[in-house]
């Protein structure tokens, strides 16, 4: 091993996405530099693509789903003898995909499409890793839900790769006023007690979204909020919602407020008293959210886990929170913040890739990925880790521990194999290894990949083997 | 024209008809219909990780043989006692198919072959054997790719290609003939032979990993109740469905006549096994392979010619792991109707430690190319200049071995 860390490869591995044939020798002579091109406002966002939008994805579903009720209702009725099959009805039963769940399945693939691609074109993929620690960090879960199924692609696209290079409080209230957030952490059905909805239906609030953004979100556990905290900060919320049908015909799937299910009265959150009108009230706790001293020790705390050890150095840590506060919240203040660090360069490699850091690193590194994108998806699922479907609104865990379960490992060897093979071919893997890590490829590995019985082994030995799995 | 050529009965002459090029079509075919529309099938089998010949055909009456193989030697007495091929080879027990084609004279084998290569490189070695040059060399094409162009570009066996059994097109068959690609349902999961070897340098790199993976091996083998993890080619079964589909393919009417199917897994470095174990098992998913061969070509059965080879042998002595290394010499198998078979050709060199290649593997006195060469001249009427200089480029000194097709 060579005593010192190649920074280029440091640059390639722990920040980006791993190394391009090539990419090593390109940016050796400014590794930082090369990162810190890729810091600016625009730098994550993937190009517009033929995707639909947030209300655009939630119209298509809802046309879906109405003619799906539809059918069954349809279907209801001819079995209780009330209607007439219709000549459709009367056919021999082919099983025939709604044309429309067929766009949407589509549509989805070229959402995960338009993602690896992205990912794999960049030069060191920090910007892209930047985006997908924040798009976890606000996770939301396809499994909750239709709407979820179709809206959580384009809202990391409009709600936080926009965002993930300015201020922690826009992307803060992008987030938080996003439908699918709204959908996910069950705010459309919190209802104030004393508004006008709340008298009549005699329902009430959901803490739910108020809780995650105070634990999860912003303060982190322990971040000195109470549990009338997070009432009061629900009361708050209430009335943040999703247009329906009901509210606009043309355009519904968009954020609305729905001033009859808003709880009336100014409300007092961790101290502070909120008497702004509708919903400029919860904007206003999410900006100061957003200031909070706390929200940026959580937040620097988490960045330095995820980019450099489950354990980081306390130093880092603490420059980053500073550089939080300093820049009130300026997130490519924290991300240069990040990159300047001694301690974020030197730290040994510990940290092991997530299913999806590692499917786009073997992507990049054998410039090659699957056609079928639905079998970028099933790989993802295999290893423990769907994309943009987290067990929890804490997201997918990158610590060690959570990774190393022993079916995940497992299965990241069966894919290892079945992403080389159709490199396999064209690519030598002792030299495909030393083009990637240099002299920093232990004798160990490149002993085991010139030992191998084809190439295909080899190559799935270098994506299997420490070097890559450890950045 | 050669000499080679000169020397064919005039006779034959006229079955190729008028308008058919000569350029390759120099050297007759041996088998020939009447009707002049002969419609040869040609075969490769690559076992990748350099298959044990001295398993495979053990030759049990060589005096060293016993005690360089102590453990795992075949012997000619008990129960399974290896089926005895003449007085000298006897072939590995759970081959009773390709041993059954032998009795029929539909089976040969070539013993202490070895191509030109003399590393003990997997990936350089493969190289040698498909793109059939004489060392390593960065080319993308493979020998029997240029057979598909040296041949007469309006014969049949010329217009549909190659096959190429798997999910890339293997370096053998790579070129500027057209190649048609299949792949029979793969298994998802990683072979033993690689987990092994992963788990091997987790040991020595990352413990955590090395626990990690071990257990998730355990758990899946416990899932399917015990079942070992497959080996590189796939269970028998799946290795003989391959088999199917490949020859199955080149029987379609308008399908490709020659091709090529590998089998991965033969590295057998540790827990070879004799008459059971590692290598028996992938032996028995060969055999059943040419079961299927011969059921799927059957109507085409004396047309047909299934060549079996492998980069590179393994140590004439077994290793501390009861397995054995990189070696040189291996054997060539041949089945198939037009096969002139019952016969193992050899130029035995013997076990004894002298007679080892540099002191530790069978030495290689049959070049494998002149295998494959008198394959392409008296199956596909290749003309030996043509073999020389286009299939086998600077093999002019390599003749091909007489005889091999009947």
């Amino acid at each position: 091993m060579a005593t010192k860390p190649d920074a280029a490869l440091v640059a390639l591995q722990r920040f980006g996405l791993g190394g391009l044939a090539g990419s090593r020798a390109a940016i050796a002579s400014d590794p930082r530099g090369a990162c810190f091109a890729e810091i600016g406002p625009d730098k994550a966002v993937i190009p517009k693509a033929d995707l639909p939008d947030t209300p655009r994805a939630i119209q298509m579903l809802t046309q879906l789903e109405d003619r799906q009720r539809e059918m069954r209702q349809r279907a209801r009725e001819v079995a209780q003898g009330k209607a007439n099959p219709t000549e459709a009805m009367q056919a021999p039963v082919v099983a025939m995909p709604d044309p429309d769940e067929v766009r949407l399945q589509d549509v989805f693939a070229a959402e995960v499409k338009a993602r690896f691609a992205f990912g794999v074109a960049q030069p060191v993929g920090f910007a892209e890793r930047w985006a997908q620690f924040w798009s976890n960090h606000f996770c939301v879960a396809m499994r909750r839900g239709s709407i979820l199924r179709t809206s959580a692609a384009p809202y990391e696209r409009e709600a936080i790769r926009p965002h993930v290079f300015g201020r922690f409080e826009t992307l803060l209230i992008a987030v938080e006023t996003h439908p699918a957030m709204l959908h996910y952490l069950d705010q459309r059905q919190s209802i104030g007690p004393n508004s006008p909805a709340g008298l009549r239906q005699k329902k009430g609030l959901n803490e739910n979204l108020a809780r995650e953004i105070l634990e999860l979100h912003t303060l982190g556990v322990g971040g000195g909020y109470a549990q009338a905290d997070v009432t009061s900060f629900a009361r708050i919320l209430t009335g943040w919602s999703i247009t329906g049908r009901e509210e606009n015909i043309d355009g519904f799937g968009g954020f609305h407020f729905a001033a009859n299910r808003h709880e009336p009265g100014p409300h007092n959150v961790m101290g502070k008293t909120y008497a702004e009108p509708g919903k400029e009230r919860g904007l206003a706790v999410l900006r100061d959210l957003a200031r909070h001293p706390a929200t940026a020790t959580f937040l620097a705390t988490k960045i330095a886990k995820h980019f450099v050890a489950d354990q980081p150095p306390a130093a880092l840590v603490a420059k980053l929170a500073e550089s939080f506060r300093k820049s009130d919240g300026d997130l490519a203040a924290v991300a240069r913040t990040l990159l300047m660090a001694p301690e974020a360069w030197n730290a040994p490699p510990t940290k092991l890739r997530t299913p999806s850091q590692f499917l786009l690193a073997s992507f990049r590194a054998l410039g090659w990925m699957p056609e079928r994108l639905q079998q970028i998806a099933n790989f993802l699922n295999l290893m423990g880790q769907p994309l943009w479907n987290p067990p929890g609104p804490n997201g997918h865990p990158d610590d060690e521990a959570s990774l190393v379960a022993p079916k995940a490992i497992k299965t990241r060897m069966d894919i290892a194999l079945q992403i080389a093979r159709p490199v396999a071919a064209r690519l030598d893997p002792r030299d495909f290894a030393v083009e990637l890590y240099g002299e920093s490829l232990s004798p160990q590995t490149k002993q085991a990949i010139g030992r191998a019985e084809n190439r295909a082994f080899g190559l799935a030995l270098l994506l299997l083997s420490p070097e890559f799995q450890r950045r | 024209m050669s000499q080679y050529c000169q020397a064919m009965p005039l006779s034959r002459r006229g079955l190729l008809g008028a308008g058919v090029s000569f350029f390759a079509w120099t050297h007759l075919p041996k088998v020939a219909s009447a009707a002049g529309t002969r419609d040869p099938r040609f075969l490769t089998v690559i076992l990748r990780g350099a298959l044990d010949g001295l398993s495979a055909v053990a030759p049990v009456a060589d005096p060293d043989y016993a005690a360089l193989r102590a453990g795992i030697a075949l012997s000619k007495e008990g129960a399974n006692a290896a089926i005895p091929l003449d007085g000298f080879f006897a072939l590995h027990p759970k081959m009773p198919n390709f041993a059954r084609a032998y009795a029929a004279k539909q089976a040969l084998v070539v013993h202490a072959t070895a191509s030109p290569y003399r590393e003990r490189s997997h990936f350089d070695g493969q190289d040698v054997l498909e793109t059939g040059l004489g060392g390593v060399g960065r080319v993308d094409s493979g020998w029997l790719n240029r057979v598909l162009m040296a041949l007469p570009k309006g014969e049949r066996i010329a217009r549909s290609g190659g096959l190429g059994v798997g999910t890339v097109t293997p370096l053998i068959l790579r070129g500027e003939a057209n190649v048609l690609g299949w792949a029979p349902q793969a298994s998802a999961e990683a072979p033993e032979d690689l987990a092994r070897r992963v788990l091997d340098l987790y040991q020595h790199r990352d413990p955590v990993l090395a626990k990690a993976l071990a257990g998730g091996i355990k758990a899946d083998q416990l899932a399917k109740g015990g079942a070992p993890m497959q080996q590189g080619g796939g269970n028998p079964a799946m290795m003989a469905r391959a088999a199917t589909g490949a020859a199955r393919l080149m029987m379609k009417e308008d399908g490709p006549r020659i091709g090529v199917l590998s089998y991965d897994g033969w590295d057998t470095h540790a827990n070879q096994g004799g008459v059971t174990g590692r290598l028996a098992d992938l032996l028995d998913g060969l055999d059943r392979a040419f079961a299927a061969f011969e059921r799927e070509f059957a109507e085409t059965w004396t047309n047909t010619v299934v060549l079996v080879v492998t980069e590179f042998g393994r140590t004439a002595n077994i290793n501390g792991t009861e397995g054995s290394d990189h070696g040189t010499a291996t054997v060539a198998m041949m089945i198939g109707g037009a096969v002139k078979g019952g016969r193992v050709v050899a130029d035995w060199p013997g076990l004894k430690a002298a007679n080892l290649h540099e002191g530790r593997d069978l030495k290689p006195t049959t070049d494998l190319r002149g295998v494959m060469k008198g394959i392409l001249a008296d199956h596909l009427g290749l003309s030996q200049g043509v073999l020389a200089d286009r299939i086998f480029p600077g093999s002019a000194g390599v003749k091909p071995i007489a005889d091999l097709i009947a």
